[in-house]
């Protein structure tokens, strides 16, 4: 309790644009009007096809309630501001990278290989220096979960250098 | 008489039973492996469901969420991190009698009160859910509409964390659920000009994302942490001494879960917390809660199961789930081709009672598997989350892809790992998001289609006495959190 007590006082020390419910709040509400902008772009059905009410209100109600609601959030944490986060660390940072590199890899080489390269990469990041688990993480359980979801639900993965291979 | 058969058919079946038999044991290894849980592992497993007839799909789901409830109770006792946030509550005690040198009692307690939570919830499934399904006769649009707000009302003032972020997480949820085809006009909506947008965002993607990717990011944030294991010799049934002791608790207890359960919420996490501290509230030792009470691991476990059930209430009655894992058994159902519902009680009772009947085996064989088999499950949480996330990875994106062999879905759900990472560390719950999800098409077709029937009169909404109960209903909910605090203040 004493710990949060003193985080929520770190926090208040920061200036407010550096405090996190101020970032947070910032990006809710500009994706949210981002998003309400683009309601505005969506076809408006003629009145006489109209059933109801048109297909943006809907959406752009919900914004607009997302905007109010953050907003009352950050007015609430100006009177009881949220406790400081710790820092990242180096190893959530490489497994984002690896998520990036999972999606640029299936994207341009193959999907197995994707997986192959994710799983030994956040393995290793994560501290297993073994290379029979490295083999075993990156290669020898997606081969299997490929075999599986292949023979079993009768998946067809998408094309790519190995899955090629296999498939010819 | 009927019924009663009908609950029974499952031990008559071996399919199903062979159903039964690995779905507990997969929800109990997912149980006992913190950061999973039977709402990942359901989203995980609902692709291999199609292999299956929808009884046996659901019976899989139902035991795994069963089993996956209890299970994070071992990893509570022994390590003292609960493996389902529905187990946190679990730990304060639990871990306590462990270091004691009395794991064996306190997992024996946490067992004996799942299993009598459970069973006790399902015989409230069994009553209640009919009746409740006989009253979804009266519903109209307005109705459901009305009910739906409820529901999401319900979810942001009893849920866990700040009502206000759980609002905000909720009508994102609905907000997903508008992405894709408007399917009154055809209109497309925040698709921007991506095909595969059209068909809309998967429920998923969504769930594995928020659930599982944004796991594995905060496991990414915690890989020098050590957990410190109480090794455990074995289970032990509870002494005359503990049952006098907690008898009562695991009733109250049951009953509180089942109610918590009914409403949409997140069910077991509240029911525990609930169960947890009106146990406290009416025990004569209340000093030792938090030190190794035993009705405290009584009082928390017996509502985190009971929750079980009464989620599974409004789920087949309304369509309504009442938790996150019975927004996948509702998907489940869906894909199935399984519209739950008042009909559904009327033209398919044999496939009802069949899931009443095995979510009664299931807290049976979860009690069998959990005295025989603690020991070895216990060992699940050895396995070290440097070779544990990246396979859980492969099966995720494998799983994910496979639904609709779309590669795209696959980066939605990488897309929502990151989010439900940067949610959960801002107080943002996730489960508003998946119910919001799955009724966003609920909340907006019934209003759109009120409107229609009501020639576009807002007002008319609250000329109808049951949509208005449900609106008062929602106003209270939303002004509880406002007294609670106030109470709190004094």
């Amino acid at each position: 309790m004493k710990n949060v007590q003193k985080q929520k006082r770190a926090n208040k020390s920061l200036p407010f644009f550096f405090r996190d419910e101020f970032k947070v709040c910032l990006v809710i509400i500009s994706v949210s009007v981002a998003l309400l902008i683009t309601t505005f772009t969506f076809d408006i059905v003629p009145p006489i096809l109209n059933r109801g009410i048109q297909p943006a209100t809907f959406p752009k109600a919900l914004l607009i309630l997302i905007i109010v609601m953050s907003l009352l959030i950050y007015y609430l944490a100006t009177k009881n501001p949220w406790k400081v986060e710790k820092k990242l660390p180096k190893s959530f940072f490489l497994t984002l990278l690896s998520f990036f590199i999972f999606v640029v890899i299936s994207k341009t080489l193959d999907f197995f290989l994707a997986i192959a390269a994710l799983s030994i990469f956040v393995s290793y990041y994560w501290g297993e220096k073994r290379i029979f688990y490295l083999l075993l993480v990156g290669i020898i359980f997606p081969v299997l979960v490929f075999i599986f979801f292949e023979t079993i639900l009768g998946l067809r993965f998408p094309p790519g250098i190995i899955t090629n291979i296999y498939y010819s | 008489m009927d019924n009663l058969l009908l609950i029974m058919a499952p031990l008559f079946s071996s399919k199903l039973l062979l159903v039964l038999f690995f779905g507990t044991l997969f929800g109990l290894i997912l149980g006992v492996l913190p950061g999973l849980g039977p709402t990942t592992g359901g989203a995980l497993i609902l692709p291999f469901t199609m292999t299956l007839d929808p009884l046996s799909a659901i019976v899989l789901l139902t035991s795994i969420y069963c089993a996956g409830t209890y299970g994070g109770a071992i990893t509570a006792v022994l390590i003292n991190t609960p493996g389902t946030p529905a187990a946190a509550a679990t730990c304060l005690d639990g871990y306590p009698l462990a270091q004691k040198g009395e794991a064996g009692r306190a997992l024996g307690m946490a067992t004996v009160s799942s299993t009598v939570g459970g069973i006790f919830s399902v015989i409230i499934l069994v009553f209640f859910a009919p009746i409740l399904a006989q009253l979804a006769y009266e519903f109209g649009q307005p109705e459901y509409f009305a009910l739906a707000i409820f529901g999401l009302t319900m979810l942001a003032s009893i849920g866990e964390g700040s009502p206000i972020k759980n609002l905000i997480a909720g009508a994102f949820g609905i907000l997903i659920s508008t992405v894709g085809k408007d399917f009154m006009t055809s209109i497309d909506r925040f698709t921007f000009g991506i095909n595969e947008l059209t068909e809309g965002i998967g429920f998923i993607p969504v769930v594995v994302g928020l659930f599982a990717m944004s796991e594995m990011l905060t496991q990414s944030t915690l890989i020098n942490q050590v957990f410190n294991r109480i090794a455990l010799k074995a289970i032990k049934l509870p002494s005359k001494d503990d049952y006098k002791k907690t008898w009562k608790t695991i009733l109250r207890s049951s009953g509180i879960g089942s109610f918590i359960g009914v409403l949409p919420a997140e069910g077991g996490t509240v029911a525990s917390l609930i169960g947890y501290s009106e146990a406290k509230r009416f025990s004569k030792k209340p000093e030792e809660f938090g030190k190794g009470s035993i009705e405290g691991i009584a009082g928390a476990e017996a509502a985190n199961n009971a929750a079980t059930g009464g989620a599974m209430v409004p789920t087949l009655a309304l369509g309504i789930p009442g938790s996150a894992t019975t927004a996948v058994i509702l998907t489940g159902l869906i894909i199935h081709g399984v519209r739950p519902g008042p009909d559904l009680f009327r033209e398919q009772p044999d496939f009802l009672y069949g899931i009443f009947g095995a979510m009664l085996i299931a807290n049976v064989l979860f009690f069998i598997f959990g005295f025989f088999g603690a020991k070895i499950f216990a060992r699940i949480t050895l396995v070290p989350n440097k070779i544990l996330w990246p396979m859980i990875f492969a099966v995720s994106v494998c799983g994910t892809y496979s639904l609709n062999q779309s590669i795209i879905d696959v980066w939605i759900m990488l897309f929502f790992g990151v989010l439900g990472f940067f949610m959960r560390r801002y107080g943002f719950s996730v489960v508003p998001v998946i119910i919001g999800l799955i009724l966003g098409e609920l909340v907006e077709g019934t209003l759109r289609q009120s409107l229609v029937i009501f020639d576009g009169n807002w007002l008319m909404f609250f000329t109808r006495p049951i949509a208005l109960t449900f609106f008062i209903l929602s106003l209270i909910a939303l002004a509880f959190p406002l007294i609670r605090s106030k109470k709190f203040k004094k």
